[in-house]
């Protein structure tokens, strides 16, 4: 079991190059999405507070 | 066709249309994703030549292609922008820009990872990779471009040439691997003619393609309804959708 995770992770020897770019591509891909995604929230937020101290 | 067209153009159609397909469009894209990515790395056999190391075609092709797929986006804006005045179009262009721009640099990025075992360097000034390399300063010249004009309209209108003039260099990335002696390798994928990839790794490609496009389009999506919400904030029918 160890063993094949390990040589999974080696990847005949080509670890360091299939990982640094799934890693880059995924780092990104997550960053893209949560950084538009976390000011929407952070708007809908402040609309809320608005609202709420409006009403 | 026309009321889909109508219904993007349209900032408040757009406003609702996008709370329809935003939830959607993540379930589609996260059962691609997880198809392309377990596919990737575990199902499809090595290859002969290149071993495990051929794994990286997984996410380096599909951020090559969504590099010249934003950009093809970005200039069928830009001609609707110039022609029709819209206002969704000049916001498509400025919200796509870094999206494409990230891509770009990716494709350069996993080339790299790619080409060092591969080529034996990280680096050449091959004719692929120096005008993906230009294609990156493209969108990067576009950003600041953008932030650099102080009178909104012309910036926009400057802005929306600029993308039509940069076009150019799309069909040189496609075809620079046939009309020059490139290390490179040529298309994998071909419209017209059979693949130059055994079946059994051509769907997981396809698939991580898919993906791709997918989140392009959610991340485009959540980027505008933000604008547009700080655009069009007092107006009626924003307050009535929220």
């Amino acid at each position: 079991m160890t063993n094949s995770l390990l040589n999974f992770l080696h990847m005949g020897g080509y670890g360091f190059y299939v990982w640094g770019s799934y890693g880059s591509v995924l780092a990104f891909l997550l960053a893209q999405w949560f950084l538009p995604w976390r000011r929407w929230q952070k708007y809908q937020n402040e609309q809320k507070l608005t609202h709420e101290q409006n009403s | 066709m026309w009321s889909l067209i109508n219904n993007l153009v349209s900032p408040r159609k757009f406003y609702s249309l996008t709370n329809m397909l935003l939830p959607w469009l993540t379930v589609l894209f996260v059962l691609s994703f997880s198809y392309g990515i377990i596919g990737g790395l575990i199902l499809v056999p090595a290859d002969y030549l290149q071993g495990d190391g051929f794994r990286i075609i997984y996410v380096h092709a599909p951020c090559a292609f969504l590099s010249l797929f934003i950009y093809a986006v970005m200039a069928a804006a830009a001609f609707t922008a110039i022609v029709w005045r819209l206002k969704m179009a000049h916001l498509v262009i400025r919200h796509s820009a870094p999206i494409g721009a990230g891509f770009t640099f990716l494709a350069l990025l996993t080339g790299s990872l790619w080409g060092k075992p591969m080529w034996g360097t990280w680096w050449i000034w091959d004719a692929r990779l120096t005008s993906e390399l230009i294609l990156l300063f493209m969108y990067l010249g576009i950003i600041l471009f953008q932030s650099a004009s102080a009178h909104k309209t012309a910036a926009e209108r400057a802005t929306a040439i600029l993308v039509l003039v940069g076009f150019i260099d799309i069909p040189i990335i496609h075809y620079s691997v046939y009309w020059w002696n490139t290390l490179h390798q040529g298309a994998t994928l071909k419209l017209f003619a059979p693949s130059a990839i055994d079946h059994s790794m051509v769907y997981p490609l396809l698939s991580m393609i898919t993906a791709f496009m997918i989140y392009y389009g959610i991340v485009l999506f959540l980027r505008l309804r933000y604008e547009l919400t700080a655009l069009e904030r007092n107006h009626h029918w924003l307050r009535k959708s929220s």
